[in-house]
């Protein structure tokens, strides 16, 4: 249970005021800053061994930024990311190389992460050139098929190539390469977004067993909410850059007090026809605004249906709301706005209450 | 027992397209695929067919022939009837043919950006529309467009319609395409997987618009997705599609209360739920045939937790199983049973 989990031991993986910003510049020969895209901007959060936070949120918002800066491929505008209490993000040479056989990555999309001009064994191979002391020489071969069926491929299959295997097959490649170096983190982008329905649940399914097996602590990131749910223990929800609500599954999914997590939860559809009509949608009006121009105060005010003039002065810090300060209950849980509420849910012919 | 190899759907009077029977085939280098298998399905006036399976099922493959926009060669109709009120579009005559498609029948596009132009502006397309078809003045024309535009829910309409594709959202695009569809008042739209690149919330605006203008001009909805959530919210009937065929097809409250084919079923169990944790998710095994070499028999025998000697050796043909409802399995009867 999470809560264990929680109690029991310290964070593998602390994130600090995380900022990430691209700047914009215009001219060509004399290239002149006008202005940045701040695609991660303050965003904190803490990783506990062998659990699942999922980090959901629309496309823009900032997730696969903060994903890249997690691993090390780019360096944050500002912000710490603590492994074991070590910033990573100040480490280089053998430092860094350490660290990094510890946290490790599985992508979007199987079609264009893998090179195609690698076999499969090479590929799932490849991590353990540059750490040789996982597998000496000799014994690569016989790692890299036992790593084939771990994510259950026919480890016959070493010689083939990415473009011989179907989506879910090449998901499973990336995975068996993302586990090589027996990591304690697997940062995974949008790991299933691609895959049918009925290969995506045997992919979910056998990273379940796999975080089982190896005590794996997982980053997920993803825009299906329901996945989300389904394999996440906290859930963290961002909106242009900044996470607006976090909490435990329950709390996110059954009390949630931000108005942003409420309007996405309340779009999604569900899979039953007799539901229909009985749910109370928030109908988002409008675009999300684009990072390079982010809105003052709280940066959902304009789409937000109970912004109030304080909202636009003020920006909202992530912390549990006064209301449920104590309160014992499910909302209480950190929730970025002004006026957190739990939502009252109206049943069709019935009067909004209050 | 009673087959339904004709038309899935019992006789209305209203059916605006009934497929009948078709097939198509994809000559390549790597052989003969087999993309659509003998497709039968109808949709009437104002009705919401929902078209769900894997990708590589045969759903935008089946579309494309009835909209004359296969791509061909590779791709031929071997056998089947497209039948538009009532006429065969596949023998009609190509002049009629094009005029049943350009101002009947609309089609939107998953990739609204692929689908417009990109060098010339929203409005320019959306007024071309009428200018062909409708012989409407260049400045009409335009006015037309800024109206669409507001129909759809454009903010600023009139600033904007000189705008280019590339300077809209992925909604707000999705919603040109709409107004596109919509411009000459179509008897049918075919929206091949509309919001599938779109976000939840964005997704939600989205298919609101198009069920409320469906709703308001009577149209025919053929909606093809693989999201079952979608299909629950707004479609009337099913057709589930795998390795080009109908494997099931009947009204959406029947299917999700009792699937009658194992496949169907297997899809309903394997989608995580948002409004419950849930436990282990049940996964179909085994991956889609590869549609040059279909196994015998069932096609889906290799993955179904059903199957038996007489899968491996007999197709089963579409079964009666309601008036209104068909599943192509031999075993039908026990799969509706063991809820
Ligand atoms: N190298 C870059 N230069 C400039 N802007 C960038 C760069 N990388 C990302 N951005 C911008 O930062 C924002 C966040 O991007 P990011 O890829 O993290 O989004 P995301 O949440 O992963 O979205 P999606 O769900 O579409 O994958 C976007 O507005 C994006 O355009
Ligand atoms: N132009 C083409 N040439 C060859 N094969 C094609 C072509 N278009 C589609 N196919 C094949 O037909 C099958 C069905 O495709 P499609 O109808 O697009 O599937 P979906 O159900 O995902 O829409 C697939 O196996 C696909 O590879
Ligand atoms: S702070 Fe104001 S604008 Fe922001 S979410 Fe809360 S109510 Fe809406
Ligand atoms: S016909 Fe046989 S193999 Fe095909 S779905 Fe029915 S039980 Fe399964
Ligand atoms: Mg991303
Ligand atoms: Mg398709």
């Amino acid at each position: 249970m999470t809560t264990d989990r929680r109690g029991a031991r310290e964070p593998i993986l602390q994130v600090k005021g995380l900022v990430k910003h691209f700047p914009l510049t215009r001219g060509v020969l004399f290239r002149k800053q006008v202005g940045a895209v701040r695609a991660v901007d303050g965003v904190d959060f803490d990783l506990y061994p062998g659990e699942t936070l999922g980090v959901v949120g629309e496309s823009g918002c900032g997730k696969s930024t903060v994903a890249r800066v997690l691993m090390n491929l780019e360096p944050p505008t500002s912000g710490r990311v603590l492994y074991k209490g070590e910033d990573i993000t100040r480490l280089s040479g053998p430092a860094l190389k350490a660290v990094r056989r510890n946290i490790q990555m599985v992508f979007q999309d199987p079609y264009t992460s893998l090179n195609p001009r690698m076999t499969v064994g090479d590929i799932v191979g490849e991590p353990f050139d540059i750490h040789p002391e996982v597998a000496p020489r000799g014994d690569r071969r016989r790692r890299v098929r036992e790593l084939l069926d771990v994510v259950g491929l026919n480890p016959e299959y070493v010689n083939r190539y990415p473009h011989q295997f179907s989506g879910g097959q090449r998901q499973r490649i990336g995975i068996a390469r993302g586990l090589a170096l027996n990591p304690e983190i697997i940062i995974c982008d949008e790991p299933v977004s691609a895959l049918d329905v009925s290969v995506q649940a045997q992919v979910v399914n056998l990273m379940e067993r796999l975080q089982r097996e190896f005590g794996l602590a997982y980053v997920f990131i993803a825009h299906d909410l329901s996945i989300v749910r389904h394999i996440c223990d906290r859930v963290a929800v961002m909106y242009l850059g900044r996470i607006v609500e976090t909490g435990g599954d329950a709390q996110i999914y059954e009390h949630p007090t931000h108005p942003y997590t409420q309007a996405l939860l309340s779009a999604v559809p569900v899979p039953d026809p007799d539901a229909r009509g009985g749910r109370d949608r928030i109908l988002l009006t409008g675009d999300v605004p684009s990072p390079a121009a982010v809105p003052s105060g709280c940066r959902f005010r304009t789409r937000c249906w109970k912004a109030e003039p304080r909202c636009e002065e003020r920006m909202p810090e992530l912390a549990v709301p006064r209301a449920f300060r104590d309160s014992g209950t499910p909302a209480e849980h950190p929730s970025a706005c002004h006026f957190a509420q739990e939502r009252v849910r109206v049943l069709p012919g019935e009067e909004p209450v209050n | 027992m009673d087959t339904l190899t004709e038309s899935p759907l019992v006789p209305r009077t209203d059916t605006l397209l009934d497929v009948r029977d078709l097939h198509v085939e994809f000559r390549t280098r790597d052989g003969i695929a087999k993309a659509v298998n003998g497709v039968s399905y109808a949709v009437a006036r104002g009705e919401t067919l929902a078209v769900l399976g894997e990708s590589g099922s045969g759903k935008s493959v089946t579309v494309q022939a009835v909209m004359g926009i296969l791509d061909s060669p590779p791709g031929f109709v071997t056998r089947g009837e497209i039948l538009f009120r009532g006429e065969n579009l596949l023998t009609m005559p190509a002049d009629q043919r094009r005029k049943v498609r350009g101002a009947k029948m609309a089609m939107i596009f998953q990739d609204a950006l692929s689908a417009l132009n990109p060098v010339l502006t929203v409005g320019y397309q959306l007024g071309e529309m009428f200018v062909v078809h409708r012989g409407m003045s260049r400045r009409d024309a335009r006015a037309m467009a800024v109206e669409l535009m507001d129909r759809v829910r454009i903010p600023a309409a009139r600033q904007r319609v000189g705008d280019y594709p590339h300077q809209f959202s992925g909604g707000m695009r999705q919603r040109i395409m709409i107004a596109m569809a919509m411009a000459l008042e179509p008897d049918l739209i075919i929206a091949d997987e509309p919001t599938t690149a779109l976000d939840v919330t964005v997704q939600a605006q989205v298919m609101d618009l198009l069920a409320e203008l469906r709703q308001e001009m009577g149209m025919g909805l053929i909606l093809i997705t693989h999201d079952l959530g979608v299909v629950a919210d707004v479609a009337d009937r099913i057709a589930v599609m795998y390795a080009g065929r109908i494997v099931e097809t009947a009204p959406v409250h029947d299917i999700y209360r009792a699937p009658a084919h194992p496949y169907t079923k297997g899809l309903l169990e394997s989608i995580p739920r948002l409004d419950r944790k849930g436990k282990e998710l049940y996964a179909i095994r085994g991956l889609p045939p590869s549609l040059t070499d279909v196994p015998p028999g069932c096609a889906f025998n290799p993955r179904c937790p059903m199957a038996r000697e007489r899968c491996r050796t007999e197709v089963p043909p579409l079964y009666r199983v309601t008036a209104e409802r068909g599943s192509a399995c031999h075993y039908w009867e026990e799969c509706v049973g063991d809820d």
